[in-house]
């Protein structure tokens, strides 16, 4: 299984460049549902032993949520708001792929630093997911702080968060079920809460461009702070 | 049991608050289940077992007790304050006193039950033995307690929720990949994630990756408690949601985060790895001082100022574990007066708002001509919130000021004593400044203050000046107890 472990870490890092380089609104979104996928295929082919009903349950059930419901949720954010279907950047594309590479670099080399306790019985079989879980996080960080939209955020911190699930399914062994359950829940609700946010946003500010979102400062701050959609 | 209760209660509670029609029972609701839930929690806190059971997720310790203390008790205090708010608020469109348009309130069902579900998930963080539950439970709290900052739906309440929303998900995520992190270290000898396990296996972790643990520990839960550099959601969310949604978060929820990380220091320092926890902490508090200093001089917003004063507390707290020893002891008896003293003063600063329809500390003048109790309320909690005796604060901040000079900290206890200082001169002038003088003109002249709205308020105040004047005993051995069990004294 060795070999198919790692073509799904390549395949990771692959989508992490396509969603650091796509201007399509959708097209990101789909790319994070597969990506969701793929990640929930890990804990069957990254593990040693087979594996138990409650992981394969949580693994099924996280592939659904990531694969279909957050999909789901963020194509109907768009519908109902009406928005541009671009990407809208801060930082321009090659200039975002070009970061990818030295977050890969950088990944890799943190990884590096950063040794297993190889003692007994771990775990993984492919040398890949530290550097590939921490490249996951932070390509998650860039789309939230590049990217100008409130959905590409949403986003972003679901890539981040796929990031911090490759580590935790394929790395460590005691994840109890009632924990990851709540894991799990939390971050859905979490994504649903920030959908609802956005159609307020939306609403309020005739657009989700989460850079309106800037008349709490504390210097500078006009008199009369503009009223929204100017 | 009784801890299962303490969680089930509020959630019950806060679900059913959803559905209820009528505005007064849903309050009766909210204020009858806060009672209740104080009532258990002491009930909970006075059975604490000493030496703590090493079965459960779920467990009740001197450290998690004290926390519950606090938040209950003011959750309670608060809920009555907010049943005479919420009849005041009303229904219908109300005019934005910023700027000039129209808005209205989230509906008062959805706003009680996100309280009490709020109060059920913060009631979860502080009786949470295992890490991995110990995140659910923090991630929750963000969760409910988000659309009680957009209860006034504007747009400036709706760009702070958008921003507690995203930054403290970002931040207790990484949180997370802390508590993996702690799992790795953990791996060796199947040692259970749970506090006390641990704490007895402390020596086989795996040093390195167990410190890696500790700072994603102290990032993540650290941008959910408001250490610098960050707090950047804390004034934001404090500024713009309703004034006791900013009495619970200030008092309440930035204890429960500090929670978080003290758990994690509990495990690294009988690890051996108290010195790196204590480096950190120590730096970080005070960075977190001086920042607040930095942002409550010349401060516009009284709202703010409140906020930025809650970031100094923080750092006090941070810094009175880092000094350790009886530092430790005054950062716990100091969360029990920041929260007390910092949950009137919103409250008030509530009652401020109503009346002078302003968040200007420039345009707020004469609080004691226009509501003389409010106004000399706000006196004592901003002299009590600086330190100044016969307050409740000053004891603890002179104990950690004591517990630095007594370990020839001296660069610390004089960089400390000098944001203190910067602070207390700052927040004193923007608070007398408002209190004296005469309101201008365009001010209405207020009815009499509606005693709802006092009544918490003199009381927490009591409480403030009271525990000033006099320790009571049982407190004092919890606070020994939770100090002891974060590996000092």
């Amino acid at each position: 299984m060795a070999n198919l472990a790692d073509m799904i870490m390549i395949l990771l890092i692959l989508t992490n460049f396509a969603l650091l380089g796509s201007s399509l609104l959708g097209m990101c979104i789909n790319i994070a549902a597969f990506q969701g996928i793929i990640i929930g295929v890990l804990p069957f082919v990254t593990g040693q032993d087979p594996v138990s009903i409650e992981t394969a349950v949580m693994a099924a059930g996280a592939m659904a949520l990531k694969g279909v419901v957050f999909p789901w949720l963020m194509f109907r954010a768009i519908r109902e708001t009406n928005v541009k279907r671009e990407v809208e950047p801060f930082v321009g594309y090659s200039t975002s792929l070009m970061l990818g590479v030295v977050g890969l670099v950088a990944s890799m080399w943190l990884a590096g630093r950063l040794c297993l306790p190889l003692a007994g019985k771990t775990i993984t079989n492919t040398s890949l997911i530290m550097p590939v879980s921490f490249f996951t996080m932070l390509a998650g960080l860039f789309l939230i702080v590049a990217r100008k939209k409130a959905i590409t955020q949403v986003l972003g911190y679901l890539v981040m968060e796929n990031g911090i699930y490759i580590f935790g399914a394929s790395i460590v062994m005691e994840r109890p079920w009632l924990v990851e359950l709540g894991v799990l829940l939390d971050v859905f609700v979490a994504v649903f809460t920030m959908g609802i946010v956005i159609f307020y946003i939306n609403r309020e500010f005739d657009s989700i461009d989460a850079s309106r979102l800037a008349h709490l400062r504390d210097w500078r701050r006009a008199k009369n702070a503009s009223a929204p959609g100017i | 049991m009784l801890i299962i209760a303490l969680i089930l209660i509020p959630s019950l509670a806060g679900i059913s608050a959803f559905f209820i029609r009528n505005d007064p029972a849903r309050r009766m609701l909210l204020a009858a289940t806060a009672v209740i839930h104080l009532f258990l929690s002491f009930q909970a806190v006075s059975q604490i077992p000493l030496s703590p059971a090493n079965c459960c997720w779920l467990a009740l310790d001197p450290l998690g007790g004290l926390f519950l203390m606090i938040t209950s008790l003011l959750f309670a205090v608060v809920s009555i304050y907010s049943v005479g708010y919420l009849g005041r608020e009303g229904i219908g469109e109300k005019k934005d006193f910023v700027s000039s348009y129209f808005f209205v309130n989230a509906p008062e069902a959805v706003f009680t039950g996100c309280l009490l579900l709020f109060l059920a998930t913060m009631t979860m963080v502080t009786t949470s033995q295992h890490m991995g539950l110990l995140w659910v439970a923090v991630e929750a709290t963000t969760l409910t307690s988000a659309p009680l900052i957009y209860f006034h739906r504007h747009h400036r309440s709706l760009e702070a929720a958008w921003k507690y929303l995203l930054i403290c998900s970002v931040g207790i995520a990484i949180a997370l990949l802390g508590t993996f992190f702690l799992a790795v270290a953990a791996s060796n000898q199947d040692i259970p994630l749970t506090v006390n396990g641990l704490m007895t296996h402390a020596s086989n972790l795996e040093p390195t990756w167990l410190k890696a643990a500790f700072i994603f520990f102290i990032v993540g839960y650290g941008t959910k408690m408001g250490l610098a550099p960050l707090n950047t959601w804390l004034p934001d969310a404090h500024s713009e949601s309703p004034s006791l949604v900013s009495a619970l978060m200030s008092g309440a929820l930035l204890n429960c985060a500090f929670l978080g990380i003290l758990r994690m220091f509990q495990v690294a320092s009988s690890a051996g790895l108290a010195p790196f926890g204590q480096g950190i902490l120590l730096i970080l508090g005070l960075a977190s001082m001086a920042l607040a200093a930095i942002f409550i001089l010349g401060q516009t917003d009284y709202k703010r100022m409140l906020a930025y004063s809650s970031v100094e507390h923080m750092g006090i707290l941070s810094f009175g574990v880092g000094l350790g020893g009886a530092g430790a002891f005054g950062a716990m008896l100091h969360a029990v007066n920041h929260s007390l003293t910092k949950g009137m003063l919103f409250m008030v600063a509530g009652n401020a708002l109503t009346a002078f329809k302003t968040k200007s500390t420039l345009e707020v003048k004469g609080m004691l001509r226009l509501i003389p109790v409010s106004g000399a309320l706000w006196i004592a909690g901003i002299l009590a919130i600086t330190g100044s005796p016969p307050f409740g604060p000053f004891i603890s901040e002179f104990t950690i000021l004591k517990a630095a000079l007594d370990q020839g900290e001296w660069l610390a206890a004089v960089l400390y004593l000098s944001f203190l200082a910067v602070i207390f001169v700052a927040m004193a002038t923007i608070g007398i400044r408002m209190a004296f003088g005469t309101p201008e003109n365009g001010v209405a002249m207020a009815k009499k203050e509606p005693v709802l709205s006092i009544a918490p308020c003199i009381a927490l105040g009591a409480l403030v000046l009271f525990l000033g004047l006099y320790v009571p005993p049982s407190l004092d051995v919890i606070i020994h107890e939770a100090a002891r069990s974060l590996g000092f004294l």
